[in-house]
């Protein structure tokens, strides 16, 4: 192929022009949903119908009114919870993973096997058995029944072990073992080798699972869903989609404005993720 | 060389004693116990005993498991386990368990929380029995009766049965005030009037002496159960006219003629769940609709998704092309945006009457995106392409590179075309490394329930069906609708349908792991 002449004329538009033309059009149509809800959050008339003309008038009002809804304890209870989650995951999906990694013990095999099966089975697919569940623990413990974040936070600390631990164990393996041996024979004990130094090693995976595990509860629905029923308890999922979905009186310009600052903390973190979540995948993918 | 670490405790142990670790440690499982001891008292208080098991468990296994020498493993392994037995193994569980009972509204609880609901609510007032004056007080939130009964002051709570109150000060024939007790007076009365009048307070420990109740608080009369429950005979009789009511299998008390007490309780069903869907002559067209729709909405999803997908991989993977960097970080703005904010957005620009589609790009049409059967769900499958191909391109793209290049070339000058080499190169190679995720994604889109639920609501609804589904629902969202938003919450049933999705999330998982080893071997 001539790499060094460059194509002119037809043979440019045949040869490269046209993958322009597609470029162009695919982004329009990427970001125009995105642009009319940054339009409509700046949009003062607020309404559906408002909100038709791009851009035509800039106003924070939309923003400020958010000051006076329950829209700052939705973002709080999203990021507690997320936060939580997050912390959670990582810390029990490391414990896992040490486990599995550096232990020969009875069932280890099995205990393997059995994570892989679940996680073909979504936690969420089970959304009517975790309300009864969460129904009946109220009883007991109300904080950690229906209507509380610390419930709905061990509700997604359930599902954590079965999504993350096999990326972490796959991590965790390539860890040289001697690096363990070395600390054990220097009177380290087993938890100190957990904490001082395997801990340190992985903190790249770490990182990533505790992010993605950010980003997955803060963006899940179903199972906030179920298990929130109080308007002040609700996360942004469930406070946006009320308003959101309110036709007729819908409140669409702090919806707009609520969306945008919402999505926030997720395009950033997945913008600074996406090079592992890329990486992730493809890496995934050719191995098969 | 593995490290047998579980069987050589005296090296793994290390110095044991007071260090800080071993403080940590006895705090934490110190907190841990509290709590679970905690937890075993109210679930023995409240009878549940299947927490109450679970709860005595959980307590033997994190002590043995932390204060043992050996159990290495199962100090990392312990909590993890502990959270992903409570919530998602025993969910599975439960959810097969709860799709052979009939658990659902009017057959919420047990036996006996039955046979009291029903005690309770079935009460007249006797006939000719005396009516007293009657003051209400109040404690805070928790209101009571109070009543001169011969001469001698009483008082009661729903939660306290009639007693004698000594130190009221009672001024002719009625209560004036009870120490510890505010005396309600006719404002705060009219604005808690529903209380009032629904509050009764038991004369006595036995429910059959009856109970003193008020319609107008200022006058309390006796009112006895309606009917009236034999133990031994288990059943319940009608004071009035003596019919009786036994209990049946489907979990009600049931009089001769087919007449059903409500509430009733929790018994098992069979398989009755199961063949719900399909035995009401209203519900199975819609059912096998919205069975059939699940199938093709998944499958035409990862259809359009990845054909989009790998053209614009292909498309964008030609080394000559300027911007790629810029088209490619570009492509992904749906991906990272949160789904449930851009599905959300969608349903605001496809609203038929105000969106953006119809009054400005269509000019002021009427075309009925969200609300016309059809239309819907092509809505749908456009909407879920925007949200998904740009996993589609960046797994496409991420697997094109794995195409050998030479291979390509040497299929060009053999003179194939740019689809030949597509078709016969590069598809065969990309399917081997995208296919488990093809799969994958069908089954994350057979259950996407939050793009249904966000932009059409499972609309539009069929008509004259017993639970809210629509044309566009899935099954998960048929679920959702079944438990929780039908007017009557069905559990049982619900549950049914989700064993129902578990099984197919199975088969195809499974069929996925096979299918991609084959490929592999290729």
């Amino acid at each position: 192929m001539g790499t060094d002449t460059r194509l002119r004329g037809l043979r440019w538009w045949t040869e490269l022009g046209w993958r322009h033309v597609v470029g162009v059009v695919t982004i329009v149509v990427c970001v125009f949903p995105l642009l009319y809800a940054l339009s409509a959050s700046v949009n003062p008339a607020g309404t559906l119908t408002g909100s038709h003309e791009l851009f035509r008038v800039l106003s924070a009002e939309n923003y400020l009114e958010l000051g006076s809804t329950p829209f700052l304890l939705w973002m709080r209870n999203s990021l507690l919870v997320s936060s939580l989650t997050a912390v959670g995951t990582v810390l029990m999906g490391a414990a896992a993973a040490y486990a599995f990694s550096r232990f020969r013990f009875t069932r280890r095999r099995a205990g393997l096997t059995t994570l892989l099966l679940l996680q073909m089975f979504p936690q969420m697919l089970a959304f009517v058995a975790i309300f009864l569940v969460l129904l009946a623990i109220t009883e007991v413990y109300p904080f950690l029944g229906l209507n509380s974040h610390l419930g709905l936070v061990c509700v997604y600390l359930g599902g954590a072990l079965g999504v993350n631990t096999f990326l972490m164990y796959g991590y965790f393996n390539t860890i040289p073992r001697e690096l363990d041996e070395a600390a054990r024979i220097d009177g380290a004990t087993h938890a100190q080798i957990f904490f001082r130094i395997i801990m340190r090693l992985v903190a790249p995976i770490l990182t990533v699972v505790g992010l993605l595990s950010f980003i997955g509860t803060y963006s899940d629905f179903v199972i906030a869903r179920v298990v929130l029923q109080r308007s002040e308890q609700f996360t942004l999922a469930i406070g946006l989609y009320n308003w959101g979905s309110d036709e007729r009186n819908a409140p669409w310009g702090e919806f707009a404005a609520g969306a945008v600052l919402a999505a926030i903390p997720v395009v950033v973190l997945f913008l600074f993720l996406q090079r592992y979540v890329v990486s992730g995948l493809t890496a995934g993918a050719t191995k098969g | 060389m593995a490290l047998t670490t579980s069987t050589a405790p005296a090296v793994t142990g290390g110095r044991r004693g007071l260090g800080v670790g071993f403080l940590v440690k006895l705090v934490v499982v110190g907190l841990a116990d509290a709590l679970g001891l905690y937890g075993v008292l109210t679930s023995l208080a409240t009878e549940q005993w299947g927490i109450l098991v679970f709860l005595v468990a959980i307590l033997a296994v994190v002590n043995w498991a932390y204060f043992s020498r050996r159990a290495v493993a199962a100090k990392y392994l312990v909590p993890g386990v502990i959270f992903l037995f409570a919530y998602q193994i025993f969910a599975i569980g439960y959810t097969g368990y709860v799709a052979f009972t009939n658990y659902g509204d009017g057959h919420n609880s047990t036996k006996s929380d039955a046979i009291e609901q029903i005690s309770m609510q079935n009460e007249v007032r006797v006939e000719g029995s005396a009516s007293y004056p009657l003051t209400v007080v109040a404690q805070g939130e928790r209101l009571g009766f109070a009543v001169v009964v011969d001469g001698e002051a009483q008082l009661g709570a729903p939660d306290q049965p009639l007693a004698p109150a000594p130190d009221a000060t009672v001024a002719g024939e009625q209560v004036e005030a009870v120490p510890g007790w505010e005396t309600l007076r006719f404002v705060d009365i009219a604005s808690r009037q529903a209380e009032v009048t629904a509050l009764r307070v038991a004369l006595s420990d036995d429910p059959a002496d009856g109970s003193l109740r008020t319609q107008d608080a200022s006058t309390a009369f006796v009112a006895v159960p309606a009917l009236q429950y034999d133990a031994e005979a288990d059943a319940f009789v009608d004071t009035a006219d003596g019919t009786v009511y036994t209990p049946s299998e489907r979990g009600n008390f049931v009089s001769e003629d087919g007449e059903a007490l409500s509430p009733g309780w929790r018994v098992g069903v069979g398989f009755d769940n199961f063949g719900a869907m399909v035995a009401d002559a209203r519900m199975a067209g819609p059912f096998v609709q919205i069975f059939l729709w699940t199938f093709a909405f998944a499958f035409l999803s990862v259809v359009t998704t990845f054909a989009l997908g790998i053209f614009l991989a292909v498309t964008f993977n030609d080394q000559r092309l300027r911007g790629r960097r810029i088209y490619r970080s570009l492509f992904i703005l749906p991906y990272a945006f949160p789904g449930f904010l851009s599905a959300l957005v969608w349903a605001g620009m496809l609203n038929d009457r105000f969106g953006y589609i119809n009054v400005v790009l269509f000019g002021g049409a009427d075309i009925p995106w969200l609300t016309d059967p059809v239309l819907a769900k092509a809505s749908v499958i456009l909407v879920n392409l925007w949200l998904g191909f740009p996993y589609m391109f960046l797994i496409c793209t991420g697997a094109l590179q794995a195409v050998p290049a030479d291979l390509v070339d040497a299929a060009r000058i053999d003179g194939a075309g740019r689809w030949q080499i597509f078709r016969n190169v590069t598809l065969p190679f990309v399917m081997v490394t995208v296919t488990p995720l093809l799969i994958s994604s069908f089954a994350f889109n057979f259950n996407n329930f939050a793009l249904i639920y966000m932009l059409t609501g499972g609309g539009p609804n069929f008509v004259g069906t017993p639970y809210v589904v629509g044309h566009t629902d899935v099954l998960i969202s048929m679920v959702y609708s079944v438990a929780f938003e039908s007017g009557s919450k069905q559990y049982g049933v619900a549950s049914a349908l989700s064993l129902l999705i578990f099984v197919m999330v199975g088969v195809i998982s499974w069929l996925g792991f096979r299918r991609a080893r084959r490929l592999e071997e290729i």
